[in-house]
């Protein structure tokens, strides 16, 4: 398992379009990757589930990756949310 | 006759008669049905004709409102995607052996009724999202295509809400104006009909239904009116109304996109000056450069308790996304004085036209400024903001703003929070602020001089008081050499100067601002192309 906390530093955090493009990246990989917020806990797979978090600009996110190919989903999501989240 | 307010998206005038857009209320029944499998196959094919329907309106919301506007229908189709979305219908059709239509809708309400219970505008708005989806499905399960426009003539299109996917798919050429029971200024209608550039309306206060319905009205867009059965008198203003307009539109067509250039090649900039979001239409119909003075305290009068900064922030990102990337300056709270706010709870004055206003007051309660800072610096992140702050009298002053400042700056940054690049103002707008503008034009970027407040306080006379008109010249040579001076301090220290009160846009004036070497003039946005005509047609180097 691999994981990484990241602070989000987008001014409207994860809303809409950004986790349109979340979802569309970890559905690349095989693994299971989670983000949790205060302890609760959404699959970066699934839209709805990650927008109800209402992640904001400011706050911390544990992600976390289980799986065949979780080192190179974790290397490319945190690329991704350091590019644009 | 019946007239019906909303604030104005898009000014101009449209005739014609009403069309109410109603949705296709989808009744849903709960049935029964025996074949569990067959059913969860008839819902993932309509999911995939929804799908389809969802691209190729991406397609046509992309040519018609861009990219940005478009990327809601892509969010849709991952939404119709999503898992636990699909795994609720399936479960609800395998559990309790009913039909999609009961398990779309029953799971389309639960998703929604989700984000509707979220502390948080932006999310509670994406109810809407999930039931615009879900009846899409519905509609193709039961059959039943979505409501059009019933109408071979254009028309004005009155409706509770419209959904992205509503508007995108009416026949445009049939539209004459929108005008809606909700939705914002930053809603999907609102932004395609300042691209379609006709009349538009939000927040009307009428009743989307049979009363309207067929009726021939008036929309006055830039009044944010509506008018339904016009009287004959009503009827003739508004008619002349639309030949002035048109007329406008004339000299905006040849003078739009031009430049304020005179003949010799001298640059002007000319920015709009705003009270109000709601003026934001016609700072764009006008074609100004940008915001020269958005005059912030209506903010705090419009309210009864002070304004959060996550109320403010929201009306400042919106500003500066809408002038995408064109300068908004935006002045600090200015009340005292004439304009008064209970809340503040101010000790009466003797003489408040001297008295605690204006950055006094943000100086003295630095609390409140701060709050209204972290706003503009967090929305500098959206656009291009600046900050100019009123009724400076000394260097101390700018010097005590600048420490605030860094104060609100490190604590964004310690927070991970973003903001742009904001230059700094001052208004100059005292007799003093003019005799040492040499020095405080070490201090700042920019000038913006306030000639009504100047022009007052260099002559001594009330402007309200109509006894006074006979001694009052607004344009005193006093007050033209306070100008001058101005301009003169700022250049040698390298910044740039406007004009942001009602001489700037005296147009007797401007070949003589030109010749002093202004660099800016903010006016209200329908004098903007008038300025831009003289500008184009002065010769700066035989004046």
């Amino acid at each position: 398992m691999r994981e990484f906390n990241y602070i989000i530093t987008d001014p409207e955090g994860i809303h809409a379009r950004p986790a349109g493009e979340l979802v569309k990246e970890a559905k690349q990989f095989e693994c299971k990757i989670t983000l949790t917020k205060d302890g609760k806990t959404g699959d970066c797979k699934k839209i709805l589930g990650l927008m109800s978090l209402a992640v904001k600009n400011g706050n911390e996110v544990k992600m976390t990756f289980d799986g065949a190919d979780e080192d190179a989903a974790c290397e490319a999501i945190e690329a991704f949310m350091k590019a644009k989240l | 006759m019946q007239i019906y307010e909303g604030k104005s998206v898009f000014g101009g005038i449209a005739m014609g008669k009403i069309c109410v857009y109603k949705k296709n209320e989808k009744q849903v029944k709960r049935q029964k049905i025996e074949d569990e499998e067959a059913e969860v196959t008839r819902y993932q094919e309509a999911r995939e004709k929804a799908m389809q329907q969802l691209q190729g309106l991406y397609d046509k919301a992309l040519l018609e409102v861009g990219e940005a506007n478009a990327a809601i229908f892509e969010v849709h189709q991952m939404m119709l995607e999503d898992d636990d979305y699909n795994e609720s219908v399936e479960n609800i059709i395998r559990t309790e052996h009913v039909n999609a239509e009961y398990a779309v809708a029953t799971t389309g309400d639960n998703f929604s009724e989700m984000f509707a219970a979220m502390d948080d505008d932006y999310m509670r708005a994406r109810a809407a999202d999930v039931k615009d989806i879900s009846e899409r499905v519905l509609g193709i399960l039961s059959g039943v295509s979505d409501a059009d426009l019933a109408s071979d003539e254009p028309v004005i299109i009155v409706a509770d809400d419209l959904a992205p996917s509503e508007t995108v798919q009416m026949d445009k050429s049939k539209v004459l104006s929108f005008v809606t029971v909700h939705g914002s200024l930053n809603s999907h209608t609102a932004i395609l009909a300042r691209t379609m550039s006709i009349p538009a309306l939000v927040g009307t206060n009428l009743a989307a239904d049979e009363t309207v319905d067929g009726k021939f009205a008036v929309v006055d867009g830039a009044a944010g009116k509506i008018y339904v059965e016009p009287d004959e008198a009503t009827m003739e203003l508004l008619e002349k109304k639309q030949q002035e307009f048109l007329e406008q539109k004339e000299l905006l067509e040849t003078l739009k996109g031009k430049e304020n250039v005179t003949l010799d090649g001298k640059q002007m900039l000319l920015y709009a000056n705003i009270g109000n979001s709601k003026d934001l239409a016609t700072v764009i119909q006008n074609d100004a450069g940008g915001i020269g003075l958005f005059r912030s305290e209506f903010i705090y009068l419009e309210r009864d308790h002070y304004p959060t900064e996550e109320e403010q922030f929201l009306i400042y990102k919106q500003v500066a996304q809408t002038l995408a990337g064109k300068r908004v300056i935006i002045r600090t709270l200015d009340i005292g004085a004439d304009k008064q706010c209970d809340y503040f709870e101010m000790e009466k004055e003797e003489n408040p036209a001297m008295g605690c206003r204006a950055i006094r007051i943000c100086l003295t309660r630095p609390e409140i400024f701060k709050t209204q800072l972290r706003a503009l610096f967090r929305a500098s992140a959206f656009g291009k903001i600046a900050i100019m702050y009123p009724m400076i009298v000394s260097v101390e002053e700018v010097r005590k703003i600048k420490a605030i400042v860094a104060e609100v700056k490190a604590e964004l940054d310690a927070q991970g929070i973003e903001y742009g690049e904001v230059e700094q103002g001052i208004m100059i707008e005292t007799p003093a602020a003019v005799m040492i503008s040499d020095l405080l034009a070490e201090e700042v970027d920019f000038f913006s001089i306030g000639t009504n407040d100047l022009t007052q306080y260099t002559l001594a006379i009330d402007r309200q008081n109509t006894k006074l008109d006979e001694f009052y010249d607004p344009h005193h040579p006093a007050v033209l050499r306070m100008i001058r001076m101005v301009v003169e301090n700022a250049h040698k220290k390298g910044i740039w100067v406007g004009i942001c009160g009602d001489l700037g846009a005296d147009l007797e004036l401007t070949q003589e601002f030109l010749k002093m070497g202004v660099d800016e003039l903010s006016v209200s946005p329908g004098r903007i192309l008038p300025l831009r005509k003289i500008i184009r047609e002065t010769n700066v180097g035989q004046l």
